[in-house]
């Protein structure tokens, strides 16, 4: 019998209130505002536009804000506001050779051109806690020094040279590139469609496979070709004009890995590459979609799979955490029908197991529970 | 016939900065300039001002082929002078006002009485961009590492 429950509106309602008041927290503190957050919490901002896959600084803020902080509640906002909003169009490629940069690391590489940029980075800080952050103490101007003004080359380019590289990815003529948020995923999948799936994966379980890779399941042997993080033009085709124009810059990091390759029957020893690009500034990110990239292209070079960062149905269904919080905490909802039904199930299963080994009934728990 | 194709190629090339650089000005510039206009034409909306989103594409290892790599919410609209020229404003997300007006200027643009209106609010977005651009690359340039080697001696 299916009994239908209501009464639940009240609590719902009230609970809503409750929780606009616990973001809001104690009234005599300055509520923060959606500049601070972009200004001050950028790298959180950052993740909620890449995993939501839209960049917007000042709705990630938001998104922020409204989930209290928490990155995959925001990042679920997002992704949900996003499907309100009509398409335009698909941009120009951007072209990150010709990105402004404002990091630029290279571990191949000593003396590149260009030279190493740092940046606002946190390696070789000793993540002690900063006591001057307790308090607002003014922070000195960054120092300076004639920049190069020159664009600068991608390190993948210096190898590809001498021909020990293999060249960018390139897919069948005639292809157009795939687009999750208009077809179902279906597998095996190009790999196009899989950078799309990866900029938007989970930084965490990219991590980890990343991480799985390094130790051992499936090694790939890889460096750090280059980092770099800056700005890129978005051009949009105008077909009323007939050309693109600049819609204006958006910030990316960009991961070259490289990876030896002792060569197979179909392939010289080269050095191969895995390749990451999310919004943002997120290298961690880049550099386990990069490590990810090149594991999942196993297939390609004819290497055994027998991890599961190589798994590529593995690795794509599960990367999206807005899909996997939303199956996972699906569960809290209620399933009183579907227990009731199991609990009848599990009694009879047990009725009859007691009955084969002799047992005696006890009704007592029984009752009290129902 | 070549006279003519390069002509064209730059009026194209012109409108092509001039739209790159009204999508980056800010609210207030383009405010300002539209405010200081006297007098100012009739503008008729032709489409939008509205919000929306662009697919923004990379490319496969830096330059291979192309691959979706996200959206980015993009405001547009198209309006029409009472003396008939077409203008589009489009840039980089929600302010739908700053794509309206980079309408207005784009099609002002295209009327050479003006032209100074309009180049003179580009040249001031273009000199604001520039020097942040070359502030920021100038406190990039200070992280840069200067190597040196130290010299072994060899016995």
């Amino acid at each position: 019998m299916y009994v239908a429950v209501k009464g639940g509106e009240a609590a719902i309602a009230n609970a809503h209130q409750l929780l606009a008041d616990r973001r809001r927290g104690d009234r005599s503190l300055p509520a923060i505002s959606i500049d601070q957050i972009v200004a001050q919490l950028g790298l959180a901002v950052d993740r909620v536009m890449a995993e939501a896959s839209l960049y917007d600084r000042e709705l990630a803020a938001l998104a922020v804000r409204q989930a209290r902080g928490d990155m995959i509640e925001a990042i679920f906002i997002l992704r949900a506001y996003r499907t309100t909003l009509p398409r335009f169009g698909m941009s120009v490629p951007v072209d990150t050779a010709k990105m402004k940069i404002e990091r630029r690391i290279s571990a191949t590489y000593k003396d590149l051109p260009g030279g190493q940029l740092l940046g606002p980075t946190f390696d070789y800080t000793h993540r002690l806690l900063d006591p001057s952050l307790l308090t607002d103490e003014p922070v000195a101007e960054p120092l300076r020094r004639t920049a190069d003004e020159n664009s600068m080359m991608r390190v993948s380019d210096i190898l590809a040279g001498e021909g020990l590289i293999e060249g960018d990815g390139q897919m069948p003529e005639d292809h157009v590139p795939g687009d999750l948020t208009r077809e179902p995923l279906e597998f095996p999948l190009n790999r196009d469609l899989r950078l799309q799936a990866l900029a938007r994966g989970d930084e965490g379980f990219l991590l980890a496979l990343a991480y799985s890779t390094q130790r051992g399941y499936a090694r790939t042997h890889p460096f750090v070709g280059e980092v770099r993080i800056g700005e890129v033009e978005v051009e949009l085709d105008i077909p009323e004009l007939g050309f693109a124009v600049s819609l204006g810059p958006v910030q990316v990091t960009e991961c070259q890995m490289v990876n030896q390759f002792q060569g197979s029957a179909k392939n010289p020893p080269q050095f191969t590459r895995g390749y990451g690009l999310v919004f943002g500034q997120s290298e961690r990110k880049a550099m386990a979609m990069s490590l990810v990239d090149r594991a999942l292209r196993a297939d390609e070079f004819g290497e055994d799979i027998v991890a599961p960062a190589q798994d590529e149905e593995f690795v794509i269904s599960h990367s999206d955490n807005v899909q996997a919080t939303g199956f996972v905490e699906h569960l809290k909802l209620p399933h009183y029908v579907d227990f009731q039904a199991e609990l009848d199930l599990v009694r009879r299963m047990r009725a009859e197991y007691d009955a084969r080994n002799g047992v005696e009934k006890n009704d007592t728990i029984r009752d009290a529970a129902e | 016939m070549d006279a003519i194709k390069q002509n064209t190629g730059t009026a194209v090339n012109g409108r092509k900065r001039i739209m790159g650089l009204l999508a980056r000005a800010s609210g207030e510039e383009l405010q300002t300039s539209w405010l200081a206009i006297e007098p100012r034409p009739d503008v008729h909306p032709v489409r939008g001002p509205e919000t929306g989103l662009v697919m923004v594409r990379g490319r496969i290892g830096g330059g291979g082929d192309p691959f979706n790599l996200g959206e980015t919410t993009v405001s547009r609209a198209t309006v029409r002078l009472g003396s008939g020229e077409i203008g589009h404003g489009q840039l980089l997300g929600n302010d739908r006002e700053k794509a309206r007006l980079a309408a207005i200027f784009d099609a002002l643009y295209q009327r050479p009485e003006y032209r100074s209106v309009v180049d003179q609010l580009i040249d001031a977005v273009e000199s604001r961009i520039h020097a942040e651009d070359r502030k920021h690359a100038e406190q990039t340039a200070a992280t840069r590492v200067d190597f040196f080697t130290m010299v072994r001696g060899d016995n």
